[in-house]
């Protein structure tokens, strides 16, 4: 149900995308409006989103974490999963962002004759998102040339080492066949596991859907049915300068890539996709375990009226004394 | 409403913010020209029918492959005759048929590929065997 619905909604949108260009002529609306729209939703719903997540009370230390917390001074800490510091911290978002450390950590349970239960050994997931993410990006930074002129160096040496096996021409880029086979594999693995296929909704297969068809038409760009980069250049230099022109003759299948992506950018605030900044704010990554270095004053109490033993002993000092009691202070 | 850890956060939305408009600040608002590949060299000016081996437009995007093609033919088939669709036939060789006629690689050439984000340098790798052509500058 969620499959076909998103993948219907993906079919939907390169037909019309295809449709208004082919047919109605709508170059300016899918090249000028549509982007500076896109853009525009990106960034003031991803402000808005992290505002909002910021406005949330931050509770108290969750020290879910897999090393030794620090203790007595004989007993080593680990300072990256149990840390007690800022810099800490730092190295232990760090792993989490970059390396995606505690995907890693991930293991299978499966129920074996016996009954016995089992855990397994499981990397793939791991390996397929790290190889996602990190292709991604590099396609991101590779498209900078489009972005930019002149083009910075960091651009081209992305390019030259993503593109260093120099096979063909227009040389084949490594993480463009690392990004279609990762997408393939998480979307198999959506389908196949059936635990992992209960739970999996429209809104994790559309991105997707929306991933794999953005990769599709690129790669049919660049290595098939060619498009005039140059033109398509013009058009992207044109967007970021605020003197938008559309050049004429760019092939539909660039509207279409050019428009899966805006629509990626302009559904991003709404989406699961919101973990590029929600991953900062995990409190189990995000905050130190330092629970009995630091008081934490939990920020939703209410100011609660304590009447402490002196000040009872104030109010009550003379009957305490008149019926015998000890008391503190004479 | 109160945001809580607000400097960490803050800091973080303006890092993200600023790397997301890249593009909007390194170019400054200034659009540079689109690139304007120049036909105007001795060979092509004497020509009667000014014609390259595939129209205009399919040259633009798919002479990379062409020139892939013919190396691969001439190396390893020992092939060196192109018969074009019209079939007038070519000598399949970049620097003695296309730099015959585009013998000006500063001004036709690099003009897109600099624009396109290529590095002269390195990509298009032809340079890296073949001998650019002399240039008067």
């Amino acid at each position: 149900m969620g499959i076909k619905f998103s993948l219907l909604t993906v079919v939907a949108l390169v037909l019309a995308v295809f449709l208004g260009v082919k047919a109605a002529g709508l170059q300016y609306f899918f090249g000028v409006i549509f982007p500076y729209a896109a853009i525009f939703i990106f960034l003031v719903g991803f402000i808005y989103r992290i505002l909002k997540w910021a406005r949330s009370p931050v509770p108290f230390r969750i020290p879910t974490t897999a090393g030794q917390q620090k203790s007595l001074p004989w007993i080593k800490q680990n300072k990256i999963d149990n840390p007690s510091t800022t810099a800490g911290v730092v190295a232990r978002m760090a792993l989490e962002v970059l390396l995606f450390r505690s995907l890693f950590r991930n293991t299978k349970v499966e129920l074996r004759e016996g009954p016995k239960i089992a855990y397994q050994w499981e990397k793939w997931l791991w390996l397929a998102g790290l190889a996602f993410h990190w292709s991604f990006f590099i396609i991101l930074v590779r498209h900078l040339r489009f972005f930019t002129e002149p083009v910075p160096f960091f651009v081209h040496m992305t390019d030259r080492l993503d593109g260093f096996l120099q096979v063909g021409l227009p040389g084949i880029y490594i993480t463009d066949l690392l990004f279609l086979a990762a997408v393939t594999y998480l979307f198999i693995r959506r389908v196949v596991i059936p635990q992992v296929r209960y739970i999996s909704l429209p809104a994790d297969y559309f991105p997707l859907f929306l991933l794999m068809a953005l990769g599709l038409t690129g790669v049919l760009m660049r290595y098939f049915t060619k498009v005039d980069v140059v033109k398509v250049k013009e058009l992207a230099l044109g967007l970021v300068t605020f003197q938008p022109k559309v050049p004429e003759g760019i092939g539909v299948l660039f509207y279409i890539h050019f428009f899966l992506i805006c629509t990626l950018f302009a559904y991003f605030p709404f989406s699961k996709l919101m973990h590029l900044g929600g991953v900062f704010l995990s409190p189990t990554r995000n905050l130190p375990n330092d629970s009995r270095m630091k008081r934490h004053i939990n920020p939703w109490n209410y100011p609660v009226k304590v009447h402490t033993y002196a000040e009872y002993e104030d109010h009550f000092r003379d009957k305490m004394i008149e019926a015998g009691l000890p008391v503190e202070k004479e | 409403m109160k945001i809580y850890n607000a400097k960490p956060i803050l800091i973080g939305l303006a890092i993200f913010i600023g790397l997301a408009t890249f593009p909007l600040w390194f170019n400054m608002g200034k659009a540079a020209p689109p690139p304007d590949p120049k036909l105007d060299t001795p060979v092509i000016q004497r020509m009667a029918v000014k014609q390259c081996i595939m129209p205009k437009d399919q040259m633009r995007t798919e002479h990379m492959q062409l020139l892939n093609d013919w190396r691969t033919e001439v190396v390893r088939n020992n092939n060196r005759i192109y018969t074009a669709s019209d079939g007038k036939q070519y000598n399949m060789s970049l620097q003695n048929e296309c730099m015959n006629c585009h013998s000006n690689k500063s001004q036709f050439c690099d003009q897109c590929h600099i624009y396109a984000g290529l590095q002269a340098d390195a990509t298009p790798y032809c340079w890296t065997c073949h001998i650019a052509p002399k240039e008067n500058k």
